[in-house]
């Protein structure tokens, strides 16, 4: 590749060869985006994590293009966003065409007043090269590359992970094991276990390619263009002036020959013109399937990401809801190994990201049922879909080429304490924090002030002193932050509201308080502030009612 | 979502706005309703769903210039 050079992570010989083995916390099994984003947030929470890797270097072409906000704002909280915004590329037009000529565009540009933007276009490989060395910077994380899981036994309260190195084989042990090892999942089959759903049978051609252009930084996706005749194409720019181009294929291809260059220049040349110079950095033919795991928790294994369950590209919804899965589990499991929350507590995880995986898994199928219909019928009602769209704005909201990934909202949570006041607002109680503009001493954003356990947002009202002393002190801390107005009180965090949107997203009224749960969630929220309650929810949000309900 | 739209002499025009609530269940809805069928099948249907909606839009006006749109660019 002309534009990127895969590191090469040494090798070194894991002093676990000789000697007793030894105990971990957690083991992440798989370095790509999923498991560094885990064992990132694990060693920041101060938790000791290894994490094996069979290759020694990171994703070798991009992969995964399109980060999104909600995967941002994680990777935020974990020191990780600002080189990825730096380096990729943001974007928020796309435009769709049908035959000849384009149909119509639109924008994602969200509202304003939020700190990251809709999506932010960077490849891979920068992604985990950013990840790992965050990594590094945190003396909780021991990163061993070309350690390759060949074996998993599943204790009552552990388990055992047979590794093999070039020096020979050996064993560990961890009370809870992250299988966040691909799409493949070498683990998953190891322990038997099964990844369910459907193959669609079509494959795509995706090739980088480097050019200088002058193409816009926007999506462009093509039904039946001329030059890809009764297929899709898709062109979408990442840094460095790497393009992503997309062909749809059918399911006729032979992937071998497809994806030698000789192949691919003619279509790109086709695509792009003669007169555009350009070089393939990476090529490779798809097929896509979306399936998951029925259920994500398996004793002390805990799978995520695609391990966990698989989706079509279209849309970016598969890196993304990794970083989300494990987003959702890092929290969980601190409460869990501090014996601060029952171990049932993880069943959540699965209730709660089982949910979201579905979620994704309809929003690809039906992007790639439009894309690649079956049959003669959902063919002409496609194309009819996209003749009528050109003129008629109903039909655009029917044009399926992709549902941009958006996080879920738990509002069926078992760890959601149901409102007991109406709010005319969007962040209920299962919902991610909306970002807003702040000031005060930490940034200018909301998000900023939220803690990496709870934290209690408390609008224009004052939270006696003695409350904001409670709540730090309580076994599960919540940190408090007040909204203008109140005066502070010592061990809270104030900030104004600055352009007015943060009550107006969260429908804040003078004492209004919501209960964020450590991956940012709304848990509970009420109109005034009242310490039974909020130490009632926070046991809620744990695991802890549900459990006590069990025992009586 | 919009509302069907009438000018203020009461006679009705078609509404090509959005008027469909969650518009991606509806599409799924319509493509699984054709599962299983021949094509000469699925012609059938088609018509008569058409046949059914057109009852119940039953506005000659509001039929008419949804029939010009549709044939509109049918080369």
């Amino acid at each position: 590749m002309k534009t990127y050079t895969n590191p090469i992570y040494l090798y070194t010989r894991p002093a676990d060869l000789s000697g007793s083995p030894r105990h971990w916390p957690v083991i992440v099994a798989g370095a790509g985006p999923v498991g560094l984003t885990a064992a990132i947030d694990l060693a920041q929470r101060g938790i000791d994590v290894l994490v094996l890797d069979d290759d020694n270097t990171v994703s070798v072409g991009s992969r995964a293009i399109c980060w999104s906000k909600r995967a941002l704002e994680i990777l935020d909280r974990l020191g990780c966003a600002e080189r990825i915004v730096r380096k990729g590329v943001e974007w928020n037009v796309g435009r769709i065409f049908f035959r000849d000529e384009q149909v119509f565009d639109f924008n994602l540009l969200p509202e304003s007043g939020h700190h990251r933007p809709a999506f932010i276009n960077l490849q891979q490989y920068w992604v985990e090269q950013f990840l790992v060395e965050r990594l590094s910077e945190l003396s909780q994380g021991e990163l061993r590359w070309q350690n390759k899981v060949i074996g998993i036994t599943q204790q009552t309260d552990r388990v055992s992970v047979r590794v093999m190195t070039s020096d020979g084989e050996y064993t560990v042990q961890a009370d809870w094991l992250i299988v966040a090892d691909g799409a493949r999942s070498p683990i998953r089959g190891m322990l038997g276990l099964e990844s369910e759903g459907q193959v669609f049978h079509d494959r795509f051609l995706i090739a980088d390619i480097h050019m200088k252009s002058d193409f816009p930084t926007e999506r462009w996706f093509w039904f039946d263009p001329p030059f890809h005749r009764n297929q899709s194409a898709l062109l979408h720019r990442q840094a460095d002036d790497v393009w992503r181009i997309d062909f749809q294929l059918g399911w006729d291809a032979n992937p071998e020959e497809e994806k030698k260059h000789e192949s691919i220049l003619p279509r790109l040349k086709a695509m792009l013109g003669d007169k555009t110079e350009f070089d393939i950095e990476w090529a490779s033919v798809y097929t896509f399937q979306c399936r998951r795991m029925r259920s994500f928790r398996h004793g002390h294994a805990l799978f995520a990401g695609d391990a966990a369950h698989l989706v079509s590209p279209f849309g970016a919804r598969g890196a993304n809801s990794g970083i989300q899965d494990v987003d959702n589990l890092v929290w969980k499991l601190e409460l869990v190994l501090e014996e601060l929350a029952p171990q049932s507590l993880l069943d959540s995880y699965d209730a709660e990201r089982t949910f979201a995986a579905d979620e994704n898994i309809r929003a690809t199928t039906r992007s790639t049922d439009f894309i690649t219909p079956k049959g003669q019928t959902s063919r002409i009602f496609r194309d009819a879909v996209l003749r009528l769209a050109k003129r008629h704005p109903f039909a655009r909201r029917l044009v399926n080429a992709g549902r941009l990934s958006v996080p879920a909202v738990l509002k069926d949570s078992l760890l959601n304490t149901p409102d007991s006041a109406s709010f005319a607002s969007t962040t209920i109680p299962g919902a991610p924090a909306a970002d807003a503009p702040v000031s005060g001493s930490r940034g200018d954003w909301l998000l900023g002030y939220l803690d990496q356990g709870f934290t209690l947002l408390a609008f224009g009202t004052t939270v006696p002193e003695d409350a904001v002393t409670a709540l730090a002190r309580a076994p599960i801390p919540v940190a408090v932050v007040l909204v203008g107005g109140a005066l502070a009180a010592a061990g809270a965090d104030r900030i104004e509201d600055r352009d007015k949107l943060l009550a107006a997203r969260y429908d804040a009224q003078p004492g209004t308080c919501y209960l964020f749960r450590p991956d940012e969630h709304v848990c509970a929220r009420w109109r005034s502030f009242d310490l039974a309650c909020v130490l009632a929810a926070v046991a809620h949000a744990t695991g802890q009612t549900a459990a006590e309900q069990e025992a009586a | 979502m919009s509302e069907h739209k009438t000018v203020s002499s009461g006679i009705s025009t078609l509404n090509t706005d959005i008027n469909i609530a969650a518009p991606d269940d509806f599409y799924e809805e319509l493509i699984e309703l054709h599962r299983g069928l021949s094509d000469e099948q699925s012609a059938l249907v088609n018509a008569k769903l058409i046949l059914l909606l057109a009852n119940h839009i039953g506005d000659a006006a509001v039929l008419r210039e949804a029939m010009r749109a549709a044939r509109a660019d049918a080369a």
